[in-house]
């Protein structure tokens, strides 16, 4: 862990400069419980720093894809690869914010505490977090605006408490790549626009966030990149060129319950233009 | 001093001290890891190892024995992993299979050893039931020992272990082994019950993890506090047990567990904030609060 740490810190800047090595290249990853495919040969390739969206139908996998590229699931083919490297060789630049109901609430830890895992990674093995993560801690409660509520433990929080617990813990990993899994989910509108100008804050900052979504009305206005996906990746770039009702009709099939949100999500596409 | 208070018991109490203290700490992860069922599980494993060891050294060789319940209970592990891993079997359902089976092989190879000459049959019963006062100084040295071991392993890996117990994939993603270190925590959990096994017995074994750890849940939101609440009710229940045993000739087990359970029981009536009184009066409090600005007329509170 130590060692890694000074190859790292070392190593970051020559990569931030080489720009034709791209951030995430995801190449004939396929993915399966059992026989049943849950993604099917998903290329995917980010050389800019973007706000991506990830987009689909429930089932389509659109977890399963973070998790195959984090390496938490095993990958029948393919590979992932991150600024050039194998993942496991990128771990202190990765951030990742866990579906809300990955956890027990009920676990005897204060938001501070919970927040203060994302300093674990540079910590290395034994040693503690102390004054300087602390303080670190709690500057990203502040970007979250849940200082106030540092000492609590964690089930005493409401939902949007709990997220924004979980993505104070993502900054303190000060990645350089987000994985989100539904950071909106179960939030109020007035904390997924406080979540959604955090997201934009990363994306000023040079970092780059994926994010697993489920609401298409807000696709076109929050993400500048998008990945269209049922199991197989439908279309992936630009909103502006992707995100049209051709892909999101074969993304979502003939559903007739989407099909009414999808023309609202198209409609708010041609505001935004 | 009284009669039953001899050299030996200050011995006994000592090791009970210590593995109280073992089975508390390790206890609490055992309960947040949802594994509670797990150690009952391997403490029932553990008989065929322990009888094996018997009938290979051939006399009740007490270190022999403990190395037969950890190997036997390591079989177990393995043996739930290969459910979880090949077949579509539930967890509590591979967990009940594997307590049954492995209890039902140690019952046979127990009735082999009772068949056979020069029965050593005491020493295996007590495995099963708990006997602490059969408990030598050089069997204290191992409990000591192993004990000592085992919270040091989790003093040292503290932050570790809190993390992957919490939220294993994020630990995988920030590059810990988190595999290696749940895979860690399942061997303490063992070593946690073959330490126990010779004092509480295998019957009892589960309780001595799981009622420490769920009456200090009471007291405290804290993870370090419970740990050490935890820590302290297992202590105090292997010594005031082993003594009300030792006094009126009970199974040792059996009175710790009992001991334990009080200390429960205190706590989901008594503990500030989350036990039962507590809340009732919280209630009572607010209720008649809301009432009263009800009537003056006032806004709803926030």
């Amino acid at each position: 862990m130590n060692a890694m740490h000074t190859v790292d810190s070392s190593a970051a800047p020559t990569i931030k400069h080489a720009v034709k090595v791209p951030i995430l290249d995801v190449h004939d990853v396929t993915v399966a419980y059992h026989r049943k495919p849950v993604l099917w040969d998903i290329d995917l390739t980010l050389t800019q720093p973007c706000l991506l969206g990830i987009v689909g139908p429930n089932g389509a996998g659109k977890s399963t894809l973070i998790k195959a590229i984090l390496g938490l699931v095993p990958l029948v083919s393919g590979s992932v690869q991150i600024f050039g490297q194998p993942v496991t060789s990128q771990r202190k630049r990765i951030g990742y914010v866990p579906q809300r109901e990955s956890v027990d609430w009920e676990f005897p830890v204060s938001v501070l505490d919970v927040v203060l895992m994302g300093t674990y990674g540079s910590l290395g093995w034994f040693r503690r977090p102390g004054a300087t993560e602390k303080a670190w801690a709690r500057q990203c409660l502040d970007m979250v605006g849940l200082r106030d509520l540092e000492d609590r433990q964690i089930g005493q929080l409401s939902g949007g408490q709990q997220q924004r617990t979980f993505l104070a813990r993502a900054l303190a990993q000060q990645a350089d790549v987000y994985f989100m899994d539904e950071p909106f989910a179960g939030v109020d509108a007035a904390t997924e626009r406080a979540i959604f100008s955090l997201l934009v804050n990363l994306r000023e900052q040079g970092k780059t966030v994926l994010v697993v979504h489920h609401d298409l009305r807000t696709v076109p206005a929050y993400f500048d990149q998008v990945a269209l996906l049922n199991v197989r990746l439908v279309g992936s770039g630009p909103t502006a060129t992707v995100f049209n009702e051709g892909n999101l009709r074969q993304t979502y099939g003939g559903r007739l319950a989407v099909l009414e949100t999808l023309s609202q999500a198209v409609e708010a596409q041609e505001r935004t233009k | 001093m009284t009669d039953w208070l001899t050299y030996n018991s200050l011995i006994v109490l000592q090791g009970v001290t210590l593995l109280g203290a073992c089975s508390g700490v390790i206890g609490c992860f055992a309960v947040l890891r949802r594994r509670s069922l797990v150690g009952d599980a391997l403490a029932h494993a553990s008989l065929p190892g322990v009888c094996l060891a018997y009938l290979i050294i051939g006399e009740k060789h007490f270190f022999a024995m403990l190395i037969g319940a950890f190997l036997s209970g390591l079989l177990g592990i393995g043996f739930l992993a290969i459910l979880r891993k090949f077949t579509r079997i539930k967890e509590d359902a591979g967990i009940a299979i594997l307590l049954s089976v492995f209890f039902g092989a140690g019952i046979v190879l127990r009735s082999v050893i009772q068949q056979m000459p020069a029965s050593g049959r005491a020493g295996l019963d007590s495995f099963i039931f708990g006997h602490s006062a059969g408990i030598v100084q050089s069997d204290v040295h191992w409990i000591t020992g192993l004990s000592a071991g085992t919270l040091l392993i989790v003093l040292l890996c503290y932050k570790e272990f809190r993390l992957v117990a919490f939220d294993p994939e994020f630990a995988q993603v920030q590059g810990w082994p988190a595999r290696l270190l749940d895979f860690a925590l399942m061997l303490l959990l063992l070593g946690a019950v073959v330490i126990g096994l010779p004092a509480v017995g295998i019957l009892l074994m589960a309780a001595m993890l799981i009622i420490p750890a769920a009456a200090a849940r009471f007291w405290t939101q804290r993870f370090s506090f419970l740990l050490l609440l935890s820590a302290g009710a297992g202590m105090g229940s292997g010594i005031v047990g082993t003594i009300l045993s030792a006094k009126f000739g009970v199974p040792t087990g059996a009175c710790i567990i009992l001991v334990c359970a009080a200390f429960f029981f205190i706590s989901l009536l008594f503990a500030p904030g989350r036990g039962v009184v507590a809340r009732i009066l919280a209630r009572q409090r607010n209720n008649l609060a809301l009432q009263a600005q009800m009537k003056a007329g006032e806004e709803p509170p926030p």
